[in-house]
This record gives structure tokens, sequence and C-alpha cells, in this order.
């Protein structure tokens, strides 16, 4: 556990016997399960929507192989420059993105269409835990060491509030606050910035509010207040919650759940994944798909326990935040438990770009996995 | 904490924070868990039946309704496929669009479509009926948006069609969706919001037999509300077959008699109470009144100043005129003051009080006995007979005729008529009755009020000798299911307290009237048969009084009346008629009765009328029998 060590490991003959086939299998599985699921809801389109999230998946393991195979302290050498060009792309879609359901968050890139947004969550992951590895504070972190990692956030993340993507914005704020987590800070830096968070929350919610669209706001209000419509804005929300309740303990069957069948479960294979599954395969599908992504995410944090150094540990983390993040807000928000902020399922809702992302983000666990030291374990 | 400076430390404090991040992590996932099993075990059967809710709907299946048949058989009303046009208000994605192509699509403003859509708001899932009988080229329109326009439905269903038209429309009556307030007020049978049910004539008194079973399927659909698959149905029962007392040729006839004309006609049998033909005139067109008319079409036919929705038959009330002088000679005789013989002079009016009450004949009769009184409907006679009985000894006589009290046809609203006396004035207006009155009352005008249908039973009464049958419209009903008939036989109610020597008088008296050279009923003379009958010329309300020569002005005109029955010998047919503002009973009604008299009996002569199977016809039925009262 010194630097003594790494430039040995990067040659090291044992890296392929630490290969964790679990983290594979269990990822398959939960591949293999979101695939069932939207091949059960959507089968439209000249290539079936199922049919191109294969082939999103093809890719997804190269990328994941492709953060494997290099050792991430090499990788970690390019942070700030995948960060650059990553601040580049958003402002380029921004100005010339393509626009879908009110938000700009699209650029084709021949004739595939790739969301730099989801790009920023890898960018932001290795710059901050980059950051954070090449300090060495002791005793915890002070308020003004953390205003330069606050800034690589902050910047991305405004950018991307402009979209508006508010899921992915909360997403990098989450990451910070997981990855600042893993370093430590000083109780007394804890309390002033509760304080002072709590001091500017007026003038941060303004901000949000305001970049908010008309849609977002009324899923909020919505949210507070399910009664003010229940024909309107709320639609969405109530018949995820039916999809989800009409499954009981054991589901309604493959390719037999009314509401998603019928259409009245909106956005049944992107953001309500989750409740198409829990409609067909009940209570007892949703505890084997929970079940498995807890257990990626515990591989993760495992892998983040014993990584060889900060960085590893540092990145095993903010993988496990973003997934996790994702996981618990996209299911507390398909079964109400959270207002409806546009949040996908990792691995299993439609999206080529959040696909990749995400195998990435397990690629990158897997590597650290690889090259954590083996000395007492 | 700077002690925690020694490399160990450090990964040790890491460690405990990364353990930490596990149990949060872990608990985050129990949430969930926990959650999920609230939703989906917990609440598990609430939200199944939401999800059960959205998807299937019920949806009801019309019962085709029974047919009706007229007593020949002939078939008067059916049923024909309809394109109807339904809109599901829960499932207009964009209702305005939706209004505005169907208002375009058929021609029809606007407001006009909203307010069929708002006037039977209940729940919105509920299809309502917007137009029915869509042309095929409307259809198509509507059919080409109705991917893009949600919540709009066309089905093919059965629609009410009479096929005569107008005739008889009052009788048969029409069909609608049943109102709010039907359903509010429904006592024992139910219908649902969308059902047809009858609204007037025959197709309300009989409807617990016509509507038969509505049917219900329950469909699946989906989020726009397009229909999937039929899950399960219970088919719908079709509704009983009627067999009208009604001889819809005979009808014709009086129908084409009256023509233009306002005014009715009734025809009984005076051996059955068989309701041979009611007509009412003007009259609507049920096909019309059936389907979906619009606000303004409806509005229109309500506020008529003919009063097209007013059965006559029933629901006019009008003075019977010298048609009264029937039930007035029957109490002269049956009260013993007078014999048939008794003479009484008539010189063209007569004094009584301050006020001089005019014969018609304005040089007078001469002296009359009672026969020729009837035949020649000499007023001063009436007056003389009148005020010697006394109203009370009419109103008792004109009772055991039937006037003055609702017939128990079973039709709805159904008007009493008035029959005065001492009593009723003294109860109705709080006043005493003056002798002077009794005069007006013994020639039928003054207070006196009767309908069609009840000078129909009148002279029934007499053709059949007192013997009283209750008017009655279906002789039979077959069970769609069972295929069985049942028959609906005379009910025979009191004879009228009446002597038959009196209605031996009265019939030689009123078949004076047509065959005698002065009778007033000459234009129903025949050459086929012996027809008796007598006229009325009712003074209409705020005319000039009396037998004026000067054509009154339009709409004063008096109402013609003519009552008759035939044969003389063996009545089979009793005939009203009533022609409004028609001036002479003897001129305007008389040749109604006689075309309609000629031509039942040449129906009924060389054959019985075909009758539905298991019927007793009305032919093979003994002759009338006089009895005492």
């Amino acid at each position: 556990m010194s630097d003594v060590a790494t430039v040995r490991t990067m040659s090291d003959r044992r890296v392929p016997t630490n290969f964790d086939w679990r983290l594979v299998g269990v990822t398959s599985a939960i591949l293999l399960i979101g695939l069932v699921s939207l091949y059960s809801v959507a089968g439209g389109g000249s290539t079936p929507i199922y049919l191109r999230q294969f082939y999103w998946m093809l890719l997804g393991w190269t990328a994941f192989g492709l953060m494997t195979v290099v050792d991430y302290r090499i990788l970690a050498r390019y942070a700030y420059l995948g960060y650059g060009v990553v601040m580049l792309l958003l402002i380029v879609v921004l100005a010339a993105g393509r626009s879908s359901q009110g938000a700009q968050r699209w650029l084709s890139v021949g004739g595939l269409s790739v969301q730099p947004s989801e790009m920023a969550k890898l960018a932001v992951l290795f710059v901050l835990a980059s950051y954070f590895a090449e300090r060495k504070i002791v005793g915890g972190y002070r308020i003004v060491q953390l205003t330069v990692p606050l800034l690589l956030v902050l910047a991305p993340l405004a950018l991307v509030m402009k979209q508006p993507d508010l899921g992915t914005a909360l997403t990098l704020l989450f990451l910070f606050i997981a990855m600042v987590a893993v370093v430590g800070i000083r109780s007394r830096t804890l309390v002033v910035g509760a304080l002072l968070f709590f001091m500017l929350f007026p003038f941060l919610w303004q901000g949000v509010w305001h970049s908010l669209k008309d849609y977002q706001r009324a899923r909020l209000v919505t949210f507070l207040d399910p009664s003010a419509d229940p024909l309107g804005k709320s639609y969405h929300l109530m018949q995820s919650k039916i999809a989800i309740g009409s499954g009981g303990w054991f589901g309604k069957g493959f390719q037999e759940g009314t509401q998603s069948q019928l259409k009245f479960l909106p956005e049944a294979h992107t953001d309500f994944v989750f409740s198409v599954l829990a409609e067909e395969w009940g209570f007892i599908g949703v505890v084997v798909v929970i079940g498995l992504f807890l257990a990626i995410l515990l591989l993760g944090m495992d892998a983040a326990i014993r990584a060889r150094d900060m960085l590893g540990s540092l990145l095993a983390v903010g993988v496990v935040a973003m997934i996790g993040f994702n996981l618990v807000i996209n299911v507390a928000m398909t079964s109400g438990l959270l207002p409806v902020v546009g949040i996908p399922l990792p691995l299993m809702s439609y999206g080529g770009t959040a696909m990749i992302t995400t195998m990435a983000g397990l690629g990158v666990v897997m590597n650290v996995r690889m090259r954590r030291l083996l000395l007492f374990h | 904490m700077s002690y925690i400076s020694s490399p160990q430390d450090q990964v040790k404090a890491l460690h405990d924070r990364l353990l930490w991040m596990v149990v949060v992590l872990c608990g985050a996932v129990a949430l969930l868990v926990v959650r999920l099993w609230g939703l989906q075990v917990w609440h598990g059967d609430y939200y199944h039946q939401l999800s059960e809710q959205n998807r299937l709907r019920r949806v009801p299946i019309q019962a085709p309704r029974g047919l009706v048949y007229d007593r020949a058989g002939r078939l008067l009303v059916t049923n024909v496929p309809s394109l109807n046009l339904y809109v599901v208000e829960e499932d207009m994605t964009d209702s305005a669009a939706t209004i505005a192509e169907i208002s375009r699509t058929l021609d029809w403003p606007e407001e006009e479509v909203r307010g069929r859509l708002n006037n039977r708001r209940r729940s919105a899932f509920v299809p309502v009926l917007i137009k029915q009988g869509l042309s095929l080229s409307e259809a198509a329109r509507l059919e080409a948006h109705r991917l893009n326009l949600s919540g709009l439905k066309i089905e093919v269903e059965a629609r009410r069609r009479y096929l005569y038209g107008t005739m008889a429309s009052h009788l048969l009556g029409y069909v609608g969706e049943v109102t709010a307030e039907q359903i509010e007020n429904a006592k024992g049978e139910t219908a649902s919001p969308g059902t047809i049910i009858g609204q007037s004539g025959l197709e309300a008194s009989y409807d617990h037999w016509l509507r038969g079973r509505d049917g219900l399927k329950r469909v699946e659909v989906d989020a726009l509300g397009h229909e999937r698959r039929v899950v399960d149905a219970m088919e719908p029962v079709r509704g009983d077959d009627l067999y009208l007392s009604i001889d819809m040729e005979l009808q014709r006839v009086a129908e084409e008699a009256l023509g233009e004309r306002a005014g009715s006609v009734v025809a009984v049998d005076p051996n059955t109470g068989d309701v041979l033909a009611m007509v009412s005139h003007p009259a609507a067109d049920p096909n019309l009144l059936s389907g979906s008319m619009s606000a303004a079409e409806w509005n229109a036919l309500v506020n008529n100043a003919a009063h097209p929705l007013t059965n006559r038959a029933i629901q006019g009330v009008y003075p019977p005129g010298s048609v009264f002088k029937i039930p007035v000679a029957a109490a002269e005789l049956e009260s013993g003051q007078f014999h048939p013989e008794d003479h009484l002079y008539c010189q063209g009016g007569l004094q009584f009080g301050r006020r001089f009450f005019h014969d018609w004949k304005a040089g007078g009769h001469g002296s009359m006995d009672l026969v020729n009184a009837i035949a020649q409907s000499c007023d001063v006679y009436f007056y003389r007979v009148g005020s010697a009985i006394g109203v009370d000894t009419i109103a008792k006589y004109a009772t055991e005729f039937g006037l003055g009290q609702p017939s128990g046809i079973a039709l709805a609203s159904e008007r009493r008529g008035v029959v005065p006396s001492t009593d009723w004035k003294a109860k109705a207006m709080n006043e005493p009755w003056y002798p002077g009155e009794t005069l007006s009352v013994a020639i039928g005008q003054g207070y006196v009020g009767v309908t069609p249908l009840q000078l129909a039973d009148l002279i029934a009464v007499v053709a059949s000798g007192g013997a009283r049958y209750q008017p009655h419209l279906v002789k039979a009903m077959r069970d769609r299911d069972s295929g069985r008939l049942t028959t609906f036989p005379p009910t025979r109610l009191a004879d009228a307290a009446v002597g038959a020597k009196t209605f031996q008088v009265l019939r030689r008296a009123l078949t004076a009237v047509v065959q005698d050279e002065h009778g007033t009923g000459g234009h129903a003379r025949s050459q086929l048969v012996s027809i008796g009958g007598k006229t009325g010329t009712a003074q209409v309300v705020g005319s000039p009084s009396g037998s004026s020569q000067v054509k009154a002005p339009e709409g004063y005109e008096d109402h013609a009346w003519f009552v008759a029955f035939a044969p003389v010998e063996a009545p089979t047919i009793a005939i009203a008629v009533l022609v409004e503002h028609g001036g002479h009973g003897g001129a305007a009604a008389a040749p109604i009765a006689k075309q309609m008299i000629e031509r039942y009996l040449q129906l009924s002569l060389p054959e019985p009328s075909p009758t539905p199977p298991g019927e007793v016809t009305q032919q093979s039925r003994p002759a009338p029998r006089s009895t005492r009262g």
C-alpha cells in the first residue's frame, strides 16, 4: 500500500486470475432481465427496442472491457483531459443539440445519438477521484479545501441543469457527496456546511425552481399534492403505483401486465421499466432484481475497501454511488416515494449512453478489484 | 483528531467510513423493499382492483326491443341497424378538437355537440350518444379520425323503426335514452344510463315487456379507450312482441279521411273494448322523435301551437255538443218523467229567466218527440228536458256512460273530462249551480268536457245495449324466448245502469239521425250497411253564442263531432270522430265515420281478419246482449 507497489502491479501476473466472474454474472443477469422487460412492453419500430438495447449492451460490454484492461491509475492520468472534452461537448449540446420532450440532451454523431450529460458522470468520477487522491489531507477536509472539487462538479452540473437534466445534475451532486464522505471532512466543516446550506437554501431553491421547465415543476407540485389533478399531472405517478401494486406477490406474468401492455403506464421502456418488471413478476421478481443490484453494489464497496490505494477506493465508491443513487431514486420515484425526476434505472432502462456509462463504471469497479492488494486476503 | 496520523490509523478510518456507507446503502435498499412490499403485498388487492378498473370497461349490450304488430299480424314497429356516434368523455385527450371535428362532420353548431355531452353528464366513462343514424359518409369521415381523435365510438345498434311513419304515432309512442329523473324515480325496474326506453304511448306503457333485458360485456380497453378484446359477455334478452287490437287498414282509412285537419278518430269494438283505430292529428314522426333530435328541433315541436305531441284521443278535452244529447235522453227516459212519445214544442228558442236560448234552427222544429228531437238535434226539446230533470240526473247517467272518468286505457296522461253537477261546481268553483246552466249542459255545452275516446266508449255502450268494456290496445304478447303467446281477454266493466228499453229507443233515434230524411247525419248514410250515429257541433269557448249564420273567424269555428255504430242490427264497430274547427258535425265528421265503417265491414265480412295464432277472433263473439240496469 505504497507508491512502490504501483509500477509493479501493472504487469502483475495475478491480475487475470483476480477477474471477478461474480460481477460479470450478476451484471449479465440484470441485463437479461432488463431485456426481457423491454421485450415485453416494446416491440414496435423497424428495429424493436429490445434489439437496439441488445446492441447497446454489446457496446456496453466493450466499454466494460476497455475500462478493465488498462490500469485505473493510467486511466486517471487522462482524467482532466476527459473532463475538458466532456465540458466542451456539454457546451456544444446546448448550442447545437437535438431536443426531445423539452430537453436539449442529445448530440448526433454519425447517426447515433449520444448524451454528453451521461459522459459527464464518468468524467466527474475520474476528475474528483484524481483530485482527492492526490491531496494527502490528514484529519478531514475543511471548507476551503473543498472549494476546488466543488467547482469541478458545479461547472458541468450547471451546464447539465441548463439542458435541463435534473436527474443527471442530482447524480453529479451525489457523486461529490459520496467522494467527500470517503475522504472525510472535519466535523466542524460538516456543521458549518450544513448551516451554510440551510441559509442559502432559499436562494438555491429559487435558482433551481427557475431553471426547471414547466413540466418538471408540475411534477413536483403533483408529488406534493396528488389530489390537485388526478387525471392530469399525477397520472403517470398513479399509473406507475397501480402497475407495481397490482403485481402482487408473483406478478401477472410475462407480457400479461395490463398496465404496461395497454399503455396506461407511461414511458414504460425508459424511466418506468421497473414498474413493468414489478407488474409482471411481482414482489418476488422485484426482490430478486433488487437483490442482484445490491450484490453489484456490495461487490463495488468490497472493491473500495480492498483497493490498493485511495484512488481505487474513490473510483469504486463513485461508481457505487452513481448506480446506487440512480437505483434508489428510480425505484422510489416509480413507487411514489419521490417526485418524478426522470432518472433511469441503471442497466434496465432503454438508453444507449446510459448503458455504456454504467457498464464502463462497472468496468472501473472490476479494474479496481483486479488490482487490489492480495497480501493479507 | 490530529492524533490520527499513522497510515494504519488513516486506513482504519477510511475503512470505517466505507463500512458506514455500506450500512447506509443497505438501509436505503431495505427501505425500497419495505415500500414495495407495502404496495404489492399489503395493498396489492387494492391496486389490482384499480388496474382492473383501468383495463376493463363494462359496456351494456342493448337488447333488441320487441316488435309490434296490429291485430291482423301486420308489422308496425321493428328494429333496423343504425350507425350511432358515441363519445367517451374520459377518453377524449383533446376535447376541443374532437368536438370541432364532430361539429364539422355533422354540420351542427359546436354548442349543440357540447350540449349533448353536458346534458347527460354522469360517469365520464359512460359513452354519451351524440347522434343516431349517421350517414355512411359521416361514419367514414369520423372513423378516419378515430385514431387521432380519441374518445369517439361508432356503434352499430338497433334503431326503432316505425313502418307507418306518423300513422298511429301517438298510440305507439316513441323511445329515447332514459333520463336522469327517470332513473331516479324508477321503482323496481331499473335502467342503467344510456338505456333506450319507451318515452310515450305504448312504448312507455309496455316498456317492461318491450325492452327485454340488456346484456353486458366486459371489454379490455387500452389507455386511449380503444377496445382490444371482449373479456366476457352476458347476452341480452330480446323484448317481447305485442299484438295490438288496432287494425292498421282501418287506421289508415281514418288517418287519410281526417287528412290535414286537426282532430281525432277513435274506433272500438263494442263487444270487446278492442280499440280498432286511434288517430290524433297533427302528429310527429316517431322515427324522428326516437332518433337524436337537436334541441332546436325538439323545442319547435314542444312549442308548436298545434300541439303535435298531444294525443287528442285521450288528452284533448272538448265540449261534446249535441252528442251529449244521448246521455241526456237516457236520463230523460230513466227519470220516468217523460215517455218517448211525449211531444215538446220548438219555436226556435226558449226564454229562460233573462236569457233567450236559441235553437240552432232559427225557425224552430215544431212539435218534437224524442226520436225526432235526436234525429234533427232539436235544442229546445233538450232545454226543456234538461231543466225538467235537472243537472244532477244528467250527470248521473252521463257517468253511467263512462264520461267524466278515465277509461283506464293503457296510455299515460289520460284526461278525465268534466261531467258537471251541483256537487262538482261547489267543489271546483265554490259556487252554487244556476238553473240556466243546466240548459247549456243539456246540449253538451257549458262546463261539459269529454275526450274522443270517451265518446267512442259512449256510443259503444249504446251499441252493445249497456255492456261496458274497458278499452284496450294489446290483444296478445309473445314471449321471445319461449315463443309462447299470452292473450288478454276483454275486461268487462259493470253494465251501464240504463234499461234495455231505453237503449232500444236510443238506437232507433240514432238510426233516424242517419237514415231519416231530416236527420242531421245524412252524410253518413251508406248503401252497404245500416249506420246509427249522432252529430255534434260544439261551440268553441269565446265564439259568439248561438247558431250564428255568419262564418266564425279562423280558430273560433265550431268543433265537428260525429259518433256512429254499425251495423245497427248487430253492431261490431263504434266510432267517435272529432274535427277541430271543422264546422258542422254532419258535414265534416260524418263522412269519415261512414268511410271507416264501410271499409271495416268490407275487411271483416269475407273472412275473419287473420289474427295471431291461439287467438279468439272478435267475429266469433256472441252478439251484444241487452241488459237491464
